[in-house]
């Protein structure tokens, strides 16, 4: 069995390299039978890791310890679903899930375009062969997960395995590593296309157009795996922060914040003809860094407080980036010709001009959380002295760019193309600009004073209310019309132009999580060591330890504390915080007690008994609006899967079609 | 002013403030990398800065009381006093033996953490052919 797992590993890779060279020279000599025959290899190299992927996981399943990655990763008392999530739960297997995904893209692109981009297709194949090759070689050679548990020449099976790490076995952590890893490697289609579109020549904007989706339904990918990420983070790891600037969380963010970059700077592309160098770039950078975020949670070139273990594939990853990273830039300067602006900027005050400062500042905050997770090796490569930077820091900077952010968003959309007038600023944003200012003052009035937390609630009313009005406008003008209400009127204008609205709700789910952001100002903290029956207050909580309790399930041995919480002398809710020792790993880890509300969290976390008096040790937090985050979620991938609908209305981008001022100014030829 | 100015003024107040920040922030901010040997070599004025330590936590060495955690890190035969107090939780990976990297300042002789990050990675990491169970090995990186 592990030998057809690891002879279909090898052949795949074989078969990639094969795929890689056929649709070339097939292109290259205009044989259209080798092209053929490279895509049907792509079928061929993703049925052959479905095959391996099959095996490994059916040797997970039905623990065969002989296997030193099932051994490694998994138990047998351990649940089925914990059992079958120990495929990412290591390195080899969480390359395999990459080679897996990986090939998953590549065949749905080649059945997708059978009959069509036929030019480009065999250099879209060969892009993401290229890449495939280099996964499956970190498979095949550096991290196999087909190794053997052996003695001498024997192989050996152990009794049972180490166990899934304990932190991981949360449900967050079931799918957050495949949905991250949807959104990191997905973002190879659009590069590949890119690619190709640059290396054929392709006037217009084909490659646009053709992987829009692909980008978007990427980047909600990479959005929700980053999300549950914070989730788990907040709810595992004892101290509710569900972002600390650590290097792991810090590349998982770096592509999402070029890919919101190219996300809004496509627009400009598909109605202005503009940016179009830039776009390449974007999507090139996106790409690059979803491999980059993977090397640095891999190879561990950084400390982390995740417990990744250092290995040997880093160096694989760098040459992989540097040749890659090489070619892109040389075929973009080969190409300057054909990616030449159709128009230019004629206003600071102007849709484009947001657009611009948009991407500035994604822009800035990626180099900046790059250069803060990078400076213990900048400063040791520069100065000798390895010098690392905190939380803090990476706040600092990335507070303000997200202030200017919301900002950017309540304003951008209601901008006019080209030059905004001093009407239309004052028709759009004068309602919003009083409620900002309204909210902002009685906040203060009420003692708020947080200068950044003012800021946020300030700039989500009036965001808020700029997408209120937008709604409102069009639906009440569609209800007119239409003789109907305003609900259905909104319904409408949705569906006439799914990518606009569906946008709105998108910037309205970031303004919800923005609360929840803002929330953290007002966090209160508290460590107590407490007797049995004795109580104890954090903010408007009365807090009761009534009685300690220990007890066992197959996968582990716990304890736990009774908390009684009471408000103003009311019960309020009893928590549960817990101490676990897993059986097979010997590993602690706490199991915190959170009870959730829309206005605050009441978060516990039993973190010892102390060493001589043997009294419980409790960490209590009070976390005001956490929820929004998660709720605001919600609203993103609403408005995500509105983008995704079509339209009902086509838009056809004649590139001057600008909002309200149609027909003022001459059409510039597609 | 022309529109290139205009645009070249606004992109310069956006990046320079941003410059600004991250270079008054870093001098803040950073902390150094330091071994124990390295720290107890320094001069007074060194020790005041936000140092960087790593180590392995003696075994046995760990108490706590009220929410004050004691322990010795050592590298070698190097020991150090580490005491921590916050309300921010050792993570579960911190445990007699695990490698520790902490974060704080020098005083009085002990160290006086303000983060802690541990792991003990390499347990989940066993090299096939090892006794994989129990001789967790440190692997140290950088």
């Amino acid at each position: 069995m592990e030998n057809i797992g690891a002879l279909a590993i090898m052949l795949a890779f074989c078969l990639a390299i094969y795929s890689v060279v056929a649709s070339l020279v097939g292109a290259w000599k205009k044989k259209p039978f080798l092209i053929a025959s490279g895509e049907r290899a792509v079928i061929a190299v993703f049925g052959l890791i479905v095959i391996a992927t099959g095996i490994l996981i059916y040797a997970l399943v039905t623990s065969d310890f002989r296997y030193a990655y099932v051994a490694a990763h998994s138990n047998r008392d351990m649940p089925f679903y914990y059992k079958i999530s120990s495929w990412w739960g290591g390195q080899e297997g969480s390359l395999l899930l990459w080679n897996f995904l990986l090939g998953a893209y590549a065949f749905v692109v080649v059945l997708q375009n059978k009959r069509k981009h036929r030019a480009m297709m065999p250099y879209v194949v060969a892009t993401l062969m290229s890449t495939q090759v280099f996964f499956l070689i970190l498979n095949v050679f550096p991290a196999s997960p087909f190794q053997m548990l052996a003695q001498g020449k024997n192989i050996v099976e152990v009794q049972d395995g180490n166990g899934l790490n304990p932190l991981l076995q949360y449900w967050t952590m079931l799918i957050h590593p495949p949905v991250l890893y949807l959104g990191y490697v997905g973002f190879v289609v659009p590069f590949a296309f890119a690619l190709g579109s640059l290396i054929t020549r392709q006037p217009g904007d084909q490659w646009i157009f053709t992987t829009r989706r692909w980008a978007l339904v990427t980047w909600f990918f990479q959005s929700t795996g980053i999300l549950l990420g914070a989730g788990w983070s907040y709810a595992v790891l004892g101290w509710g922060g569900y972002w600390v600037w650590d290097p792991v969380e810090n590349v998982s963010f770096l592509p999402w914040l070029t890919s919101t970059a190219y996300l809004h700077s496509v627009m400009m592309q598909e109605k202005k003809g503009m940016m179009k160098v830039w776009n390449i770039v974007l999507v090139a950078a996106t790409f690059f860094l979803c491999i980059f975020g993977t090397f640095m949670t891999r190879s561990g070139i950084v400390a982390s407080v995740h417990a990744f273990a250092s290995s040997n594939i880093g160096t694989y990853f760098l040459v992989f980036l540097t040749m890659g990273i090489a070619f892109t830039i040389y075929m973009i300067l080969g190409r300057l010709d054909y990616l030449k602006s159709e128009s230019e900027l004629e206003s600071v005050v102007s849709r484009e001009s947001s657009f611009l400062f948009n991407n500035l500042i994604l822009l800035a905050s990626c180099f900046a959380t790059l250069w803060g997770t990078l400076f213990p090796v900048i400063s040791e490569a520069v100065t000798g002295e390895k010098v690392s930077v905190d939380a803090p820091w990476f706040n600092r900077i990335n507070i303000p760019i997200g202030l200017f952010l919301l900002f950017l968003t309540g304003v951008g959309p209601l901008l006019a193309w080209r030059r905004a007038s001093s009407e239309g600023l004052r028709r759009n944003f004068q309602w919003p600009f009083v409620g900002m200012l309204a909210l902002m003052g009685g906040l203060f009035a009420a003692g708020i004073h947080h200068i950044y937390a003012l800021m946020t609630f300030g700039l989500c009313l009036f965001v808020t209310m700029t997408i209120a009005q937008e709604f409102w406008k069009g639906a009440s003008a569609i209800a007119k019309k239409e003789a109907t209400n305003v609900l259905s009127g909104m319904i409408e204008l949705t569906h006439r132009n799914t990518r606009r609205y569906g946008g709105y709700l998108v910037h309205m789910g970031i303004v919800v999580m923005f609360i929840g952001f803002a929330g953290a100002a007002f966090n209160k903290d508290s460590t107590v060591e407490v007797e049995q029956g004795k109580s104890f207050q954090l903010g408007r909580y009365d807090l009761k330890v009534t009685s300690v309790n220990n007890g066992q399930t197959d996968n582990y041995v716990w304890q736990n504390a009774v908390i009684e919480a009471s408000v103003d002398g009311k019960p309020y809710a009893t928590l549960h915080p817990e101490r676990r020792i897993y059986s097979q790993s010997q590993q602690p880890v706490g199991a915190v007690a959170i009870h959730r509300r829309l206005n605050e969290d009441l978060y516990i976390n039993f973190a010892a008994l102390s060493s001589e008096a043997q009294k419980p040790i409790v960490q209590v937090y009070i976390f005001p609006l956490v929820t929004w985050i998660w709720i605001g979620f919600w609203v993103l991938t609403v408005g995500t899967l509105v983008c995704l609908v079509p339209s009902k209305v086509k838009m056809t981008y004649a590139r001057t079609e600008v909002v309200g001022m149609a027909g003022k100014h001459e059409k510039v030829a597609k | 002013m022309n529109r290139t100015m205009k645009f070249g003024m606004v992109i310069t107040l956006v990046v320079g403030t941003l410059a600004w920040l991250a270079i008054g922030g870093t001098t803040e901010s950073a902390s150094y990398f330091k071994t124990i040997p390295e720290v107890e070599k320094m001069s007074q004025a060194d020790k005041a800065k936000k140092l960087r330590v790593g180590g392995i936590v003696e075994p046995g060495t760990i108490t706590r009381n009220g929410n004050t955690v004691n322990f010795v890190l050592k590298e070698g035969d190097w020991k150090m006093k580490i005491t921590y107090a916050s309300n921010e939780p050792l993570p579960d990976t911190f445990k007699d033996g695990s490698q520790a990297l902490i974060d704080g300042r020098m005083g009085d002789g002990v160290f006086h953490a303000t983060k802690i990050a541990a792991k003990c990675a390499s347990k989940y990491e066993a090299k096939p052919g090892q006794n994989y169970k129990g001789t967790a090995s440190y692997e140290k990186k950088s």
